[in-house]
């Protein structure tokens, strides 16, 4: 059984390395610290002027509701436009209400008043919420001072709309990054690492050594893979344990379902990762070419903009991606308690690519060529 | 007596495009010979070698080695040849008993097999007390009978050694025939590059490449007979200097 052989100068190889297992513990901490935090997708303290032209006790209120809220951050209330007319355009304002002459007076006469928003959509998200964000402020402060030219409220036709946020009743942003970027943690270590690995001993001249042994390629390249694995799995655990300590946060559904997952899609990654390395002479080219797809990877995958928004050729392409799976089984299993009954065409789906990948690499390593 | 062949090679040639590097050489070799394969840098040697040890696949002609087809029998040769290439190839990050120990367990040695044999090889080469040095903190020389020690460990047929010697001090050197006079009195055929002339004069046979060709084949005093020199250096450099390609 050669395998033991192999797998042993692995370990040590992998042990005796100054970085390589400091990374397995650094890499999940810095995800799992830093990142929930940096990859919120919140939008608050929108840089805000008021211009107000009005200057009048509801005017008043309105600048006080736009202070109170925690989505703006009121920078200058003037009244005068042209004292801010640069202001957007200088980067200090994102948002510009303002508020014509007569707004109080039309409000209380006819039952209507003007406002007029300017807002910078450079950040399309940010400029769309926060249009939302200033609708939804205005609704409310025309709710709570009706004005007296309505006709009784009581017969105006409303609905009302009682909302229950299911999974995630905080709307705690963190809680969806943080089973995402887990799968992130697990991409890079089991992605990259195998990928240099193949390389460095043609660069070395090692393989050399082992080509011209009896060795089969599937014990050389099992040998590579297993190591791989278990590191992945152990990166996971870490990744996993500082995700409860950290944010309390826990998988509602089974922990073995997660174990399942993880294991399939270390198979995806390491397996490319090794592909790339059979097909690279220099590390540097084995470098670029996982960083291309890696980036793909987490362009593509859901993690940060949802997949079923994008254009269908992208979902297209997206259907070959299996971060896309394992972020999807992720924070399936993580936030709702799914199963395998729920998950078992992205379990099938990562199943087929570990078994065309791994195959792939073990063809793909010549010792003849 | 009609002497055993373990390595034929019968217009063997490898092309890079339109480079070729080995061109159409025919030789055989006997069991228990000690092959030495000279020829200028770029002549081709490393390449032919490399085709002989099934790393290389030929762009034309036939060979066996140990009895196995090139094309077609590559791994079934690698069991029966020991091969030591002209950079050195051992894992520096591992120690001289792990690299002994992960190659004889390629070979499918066993355990016990590889502890008592390790001992005894260590033992025999004065080399017991570096048993748990890392190889990349030994000297050159010592890295070089080491790596030698592990291509013959499984007790290969054949054995190839691509430049065995370069870069070693003289007494290293000779300690390095020595020990492959041992091995070859073990029956082990040896295939041997080298560009120091007095080495090839240690050999039975000596072939030089030139431009890809074997240009000169037979034993070391054939040779200086028929080129009418004293030594292997004249007659390496009268074929030398017939040499067209540039490296």
């Amino acid at each position: 059984m050669t395998l033991k052989y192999l797998l042993e100068k692995e370990f040590k190889q992998f042990f005796r390395h100054q970085f390589m297992p400091k990374l397995v513990v650094l890499f999940p901490l810095m995800i799992m610290v830093l990142m929930p935090w940096a990859t919120t997708l919140d939008i608050k303290d929108i840089n805000t002027i008021v211009v107000d032209h009005d200057a009048t006790g509801m005017s008043g209120d309105l600048v006080q509701a736009v202070n109170a809220s925690s989505y703006f951050r009121l920078r200058d209330v003037t009244d005068s436009y042209e004292q801010v007319a640069d202001a957007m355009e200088f980067g200090d304002a994102d948002l510009i209400v303002e508020i014509p002459s007569g707004f109080e007076q039309d409000y209380v006469r006819n039952g209507s008043a003007d406002l007029l928003v300017s807002i910078n959509t450079v950040n399309t998200t940010k400029g769309v919420l926060g249009r939302a964000y200033i609708q939804m402020l205005t609704a409310e402060f025309s709710a709570r001072e009706p004005s007296p030219a309505q006709a009784a409220p009581a017969l105006v036709p409303r609905l009302e709309m009682f909302v229950k946020n299911m999974y995630n009743p905080l709307l705690d942003y963190k809680h969806t990054m943080v089973p995402g970027l887990m799968v992130v943690v697990i991409m890079l270590l089991c992605g990259f690492m195998p990928a240099v690995n193949i390389v460095q001993e043609k660069e070395l001249g090692t393989i050399e050594q082992i080509n011209v042994t009896p060795v089969t390629k599937m014990s050389f390249i099992l040998a590579k893979l297993i190591p791989f694995w278990i590191i992945g799995i152990f990166a996971l655990i870490v990744s996993m344990l500082l995700a409860w300590l950290i944010y309390g946060l826990w998988p509602v559904g089974s922990l073995w379902n997660i174990l399942l997952f993880a294991g399939l899609f270390i198979l995806t990654m390491t397996g490319m990762g090794l592909i790339i390395s059979n097909s690279s002479s220099t590390m540097q080219q084995a470098t670029f070419v996982m960083l291309f797809f890696i980036m793909i990877f987490v362009m593509m995958c859901g993690l940060l903009t949802p997949v079923a928004s994008m254009p269908d050729w992208a979902q297209a392409i997206a259907a070959f991606n299996p971060t896309k799976y394992m972020v999807d089984a992720m924070r399936g299993i993580y936030l709702k308690g799914s199963d395998l009954a729920d998950l078992w065409r992205e379990a099938a789906a990562l199943a087929a690519m570990a078994v065309i990948l791994n195959v792939w690499a073990i063809l793909s390593y010549r010792k003849n060529r | 007596m009609e002497k055993e062949i373990v390595i034929h090679a019968d217009r063997l040639t490898k092309q890079f495009g339109n480079f070729t590097a080995v061109d159409r050489i025919s030789f055989d070799v006997a069991r228990g010979e000690v092959f030495g394969f000279l020829g200028a840098n770029g002549a081709g040697k490393t390449t032919a070698m490399r085709m002989l040890c099934g790393l290389s696949r030929p762009t034309s002609g036939t060979g066996t080695v140990a009895g196995y087809d090139i094309a077609r029998q590559h791994e079934k040769i690698k069991r029966n040849i020991g091969y030591m290439s002209q950079k050195f190839s051992l894992y520096e990050d591992l120690k001289v008993w792990e690299n002994i120990r992960l190659y004889a367990g390629i070979y499918g040695m066993k355990d016990a097999e590889i502890a008592r044999k390790t001992d005894e090889l260590l033992e025999r080469l004065d080399f017991t007390r570096e048993r748990n040095t890392m190889v990349k903190a030994l000297p050159l020389g010592w890295k070089q009978k080491l790596a030698f020690s592990v291509s013959i460990f499984h007790d290969p047929a054949i054995v190839f050694l691509d430049e065995p010697t370069g870069g070693v001090d003289p007494y290293t050197r000779r300690q390095f025939w020595e020990m492959i006079y041992e091995a070859a009195d073990r029956g082990i055929t040896v295939f041997v590059t080298t560009h120091y002339m007095d080495e090839a004069e240690y050999c039975d046979r000596v072939s030089i490449m030139v431009d890809g060709r074997i240009d000169a084949l037979d034993t070391p005093r054939s040779l200086k007979a028929q080129f009418g020199v004293h030594s292997m250096e004249e007659v390496f450099q009268a074929l030398a200097r017939k040499a067209e390609r540039t490296e």
